[in-house]
């Protein structure tokens, strides 16, 4: 049976272009999970779509507390996705501290389902409301569900015994079947994952399922109220080919994989558990079956070292971590540096300083990768624009490291890591190996000889014969490779891995226009997740004929050989970032324009509307 | 028939690097030891890789004719493990001192240890920071006066052999600096070891803390100071042997006894065995002047698994299990749809 040949054929369906629905409630009430599930469902609906996970940093905090709630969001539309959305449609709030937090969030005539049976005198108080918000006429402006969903759920799964406590827990299923019959989404995914899950607990999986349809069966027949009806969200006009769901983390993971073959090295992958970058360990640590070992170290620092000794032994060393612990792995990246090893580090930024907002999303980390080293440390930095993009940015980086025999600093951030996003899926076989040629002549061999061309140093692993070298962090003379503290020989070493560094930008792609023109009255210049959020603003200002267009920086340093002349073509440059505006000092700086900061640091991603504001005041200014 | 393979010698193993260690400096006769050492082992030169933090110590890499890696303070366990994890095929030895590896590399020598990397780790003990000018190390003795600690040290020292127990090591030795002759073997054994093997070498730094081993590296005073330990021996020391050390079974302690006296046989000597951890830790925390120091190999625990055997060995089993790594696969697991 089809939930979707079920509502097709109801008149009352109402035709939407695109949804927010966001599901909220504690972080035990498995908010992550239904909106991961309505995800799935979606995408096989054929909407293109965009997620948002947002959770708190306490694991399990106490029940009905404002700090502990967990939401999802996601948009879906009929017309390309590339944010989470501004303005919830739908909100599903499992208790008051759910409500209270993100009510502020939802469209004045928006769509509230409420479960009443968690609207008790305790959890109101503790949400902060003096009196319920479901009674007091507070809510006149919204549509509001109210259910005592813990009732029906412990109802629709008597027949499988379960404890009351084990019972309620089935709430979030019951809620999901609800939504997916307002969507007209197809449950079978859902039941097959819920199967899964539980597959060693089956009266569990049972009473899930008996969740999810009962509380897509009380949709279908109770009377909601008036305007309620299903929603009819046209397919997406969408490149035709092969789709899956995937993070950020995951297509990062992946990609580091395919790196790795396509430089044809093993990955020596070490890492210490840190959010929002633990999951890029979680999934390579499952993918043994490729050329991948995984490393859990004592400490942060331990970790880097551990990936610049494999790297040494002829590996690709890969580090993961956020901003603070690769603070920690600073000392360890100048080394990698000094003895032109290749590394590939990769910081899922979070908000700071310090332990700041660790499950909350920020991009504060661009002066950290550019600078925080001591000495004249440069590096490579390349930044991921999307959760899809993370994969092609992942072999970038092993490329470049590999090549340049260099560390190289990779910047996702939390958004990106854990939004999910439909992936049209590449064939590996299309991309363009770059395999590495390991020295193993003895004849004439120096561990500095180097290519004159890219200027990088020769790699000879442990164990070849005749090849035996020593390095480490003491300068080295440029043509022996061994220890020296000459100063006209500090000076040109210096020089020189400063060259190699800047010559990468005649190795890497010229800047292009993500959407718009190459020149005009204004472009809006971004790095990393912002991408979604300027893509639609200028989307929606262009499509009112304003004179403004996107470009996207991939490579943050060397930067594109081409940007300071494509900038040049514009009156005014806007740069968004989730920071102090640390992109835009270096614009600044290096272009000698007066590129115009828009930042934000709420821990929130961008909303359109947002950048869009700021755009038209800077061309009405 | 293939030629026969010419064997090396010491001079092999050394590097064109001049050696710059101050002149008297126990380093010097531990490289030596070590350049003669390696062409007994059955290893291939090109296989041998030496990984050093910083210190004194830790400019070893630069004079071997191997393979070298001079990393950053206190972490070359991280390196070592790397370089291990990358290849195991590699004969890893690490090189450290006392403040490099038990003061800011701590923690790094717990795990190195308790994982059983399988690695040859040697602490060259001389209870001062050297390189950066004689300031007082977590193994100088209570009193030790430095120039950042004028009026003497007040903290406790920590023994390096109690430390490696502590931590899980599974072998765990004492040596010398200028005894090439009990070196060479415990080094050698250290080798053999599969798993993390860790070699403390009392070191004399001339120049900063000279003279803190003599009592038991002085002839006159030696069989009195140290005990020397044979897997199966009676405890014994002194000269000609007459002391010994006696397990109090009430006090469960060691202590001295003299052979012939009060009825003391050598059957109330208590016999080394070094696969009793127990006993390994009471021999790791003797010191002067209450009790002779123990050289030797204090503990071996051969049958304990090596943390890099298992990875790979880990790896087999999952791959086994999984069959086909094809990332195109990968990519396409999980729920895909296709759009037409």
């Amino acid at each position: 049976m089809s939930a979707v040949e079920e509502v097709s054929n109801q008149d009352s369906a109402h035709q939407v272009s695109d949804v927010v629905v966001r599901f909220a409630g504690d972080s035990g009430d498995g908010m992550q999970l239904t909106g991961s599930n309505f995800t799935e469902a979606t995408a096989i609906y054929g909407n293109d779509l965009a997620t948002f996970p947002d959770f708190p940093a306490e694991i399990r905090a106490p029940a009905g507390a404002t700090f502990g709630v967990s939401a999802f969001q996601i948009y879906f539309g009929s017309e390309d996705v590339s944010t989470a959305g501004d303005d919830v449609d739908v909100l599903v709030a499992m208790n008051p501290a759910a409500l209270i937090t993100n009510l502020k969030d939802v469209l004045p005539g928006g769509l509230l389902v409420i479960d009443t049976d968690a609207f008790t005198d305790k959890n109101l108080a503790r949400a902060g409301y003096a009196s319920n918000p479901v009674e007091d006429g507070s809510l006149d402006a919204y549509r509001v569900i109210p259910i005592a969903v813990s009732k029906q759920v412990v109802e629709a799964v008597k027949p499988f015994g379960l404890s009351h406590k084990f019972a309620v827990r089935c709430k979030n299923m019951w809620t999901l079947g609800l939504v997916m019959w307002l969507f007209d989404r197809d449950r079978t995914i859902t039941v097959d994952n819920l199967k899964k899950k539980f597959a060693n607990k089956p009266e569990i999986a049972d009473a899930n399922v008996a969740a999810l349809n009962a509380g897509h069966a009380y949709a279908e027949t109770a009377e909601l109220p008036t305007g309620v009806e299903v929603y009819r969200v046209p397919r997406a006009e969408v490149a035709p080919g092969l789709y899956r769901n995937i993070t950020g983390s995951e297509s990062l993971a992946y990609g580091l994989i395919a790196g790795g073959q396509l430089a044809d090295l093993p990955i020596t992958f070490a890492s210490y558990p840190i959010t929002p970058a633990s999951s890029l360990l979680h999934t390579l640590s499952g993918q043994k079956q490729f050329n991948v070992v995984t490393f859990q170290a004592e400490d942060e620092i331990a970790a880097v070292c551990a990936a610049i000794g494999a790297s040494f032994a002829g590996s690709l060393g890969i580090t993961s971590s956020s901003g603070p612990g690769i603070s920690l792995k600073a000392e360890a990246i100048s080394l990698a540096s000094a003895t032109e090893l290749p590394l590939v580090v990769v910081n899922t930024q979070r908000g700071g300083p310090s332990t700041g907002l660790p499950t909350k999303t920020e991009q504060s980390d661009l002066n950290q990768s550019l600078f925080g080293r001591h000495g004249d440390t440069m590096l490579p930095v390349i930044s991921c624009s999307t959760s899809v993009d993370c994969f092609d940015v992942a072999i970038e980086a092993v490329r470049i490291a590999t090549q340049f025999m260099t560390p190289v600093i990779l910047l996702s951030d939390g958004y990106m890591a854990n939004a999910s996003e439909p992936w049209l899926l590449p064939d590996i076989n299309d991309y363009e190996p770059f395999p590495v040629t390991f020295e193993t002549n003895p004849d004439g061999f120096s561990p500095a000889n180097r290519d004159p061309e890219t200027l990088s140093r020769v790699w000879a692993k442990p164990g070849t014969p005749g090849l035996e070298h020593r390095i480490g962090g003491i300068e080295k003379d440029f043509d022996s490779g061994d220890i020296s503290y000459d100063a006209d020989n500090h000076q040109r070493m210096t020089d020189l891995r400063k060259d190699k560094i800047e010559g990468i930008a005649n190795y890497i792609p010229e800047q292009e226009v993500s959407l718009g023109n190459t020149k005009g009255k204004v472009a809006v210049v971004g790095w990393g997740s912002t991408y979604g959020a300027i893509h639609q603003a200028v989307k929606r200002c262009r499509m009112e004929n304003l004179d403004v267009s996107h470009i996207h920086v991939r490579y943050m340093n060397p930067l594109p050989r081409n940007l300071g002349e494509l900038l040049a073509g514009y009156d005014q440059v806007l740069m968004p970032e989730m920071n102090t505006g640390q992109f835009v000092n270096i614009i600044r700086a290096k272009y000698l324009i007066d590129a115009k900061p828009l930042n934000k640091v709420s821990g929130q991603p961008f909303k359109i509307r947002e950048v869009e504001t700021a755009i038209r005041s800077l061309l009405e200014s | 028939m293939n030629a026969p393979v010419q064997k090396l010698t010491a001079k092999d193993y050394s590097s064109d690097q001049e050696v710059r260690w101050c002149p008297g400096c126990g380093d010097y006769a531990i490289l030596k030891t070590i350049q003669k050492l390696l062409p007994e082992l059955d290893v291939q030169k090109e296989n041998q890789v030496f990984v050093s933090g910083i210190g004194c110590s830790s400019r070893f890499p630069y004079y071997m004719d191997t393979y070298g890696f001079h990393t950053i303070h206190g972490r070359a366990p991280g390196f070592a493990t790397g370089v291990k994890l990358s290849n195991p095929e590699l004969d890893v030895w690490m090189v450290t001192g006392d403040g490099d590896g038990l003061s800011i590399g701590g923690n790094h020598m717990i795990h190195v240890l308790r994982r059983n990397v399988d690695i040859q780790i040697l602490l060259f003990n001389n209870e001062i920071y050297g390189l950066t000018k004689g300031q007082y190390s977590p193994t100088s003795k209570v009193g030790t006066k430095s120039p950042s600690t004028p009026d003497g040290s007040i903290d406790m020292p920590l023994r390096p052999c109690v430390f490696a127990l502590g931590s899980g090591a599974k072998f765990v030795a004492r040596t010398i600096d200028t005894e090439a002759k009990h070196m060479a073997p415990v080094l050698g054994r250290a080798h053999d070891f599969k798993g993390a093997s860790f070699v403390e070498i009392y070191q004399n730094c001339p120049v900063y803390n000279d003279g803190i081993f003599d009592q038991i590296k002085d002839k006159k005073t030696a069989a009195d100071t140290r005990l020397v330990l044979e897997h199966g021996a009676p405890l014994t020391f002194g000269v000609d042997n007459q002391k010994g050390l006696h397990l109090n079974p009430k006090t469960l302690l060691l202590e001295i006894v003299t052979l012939g006296e009060d009825g003391v046989t050598i059957d109330d000597i208590v016999v080394h065995d070094e696969t009793n951890k127990v006993l390994a830790q009471m021999l790791a925390g003797l010191k002067l002047p209450e009790f002779p120091e123990p050289i030797g190999v204090l503990y071996c625990e051969s049958t304990a698994p090596s943390y890099t055997d298992d990875v790979y060995q880990q790896r087999i089993v999952v791959r086994e299990a999984k069959g086909s790594a094809d990332l195109n696969d990968l990519l396409r697991s999980g729920h895909t749809w296709t759009v037409s």
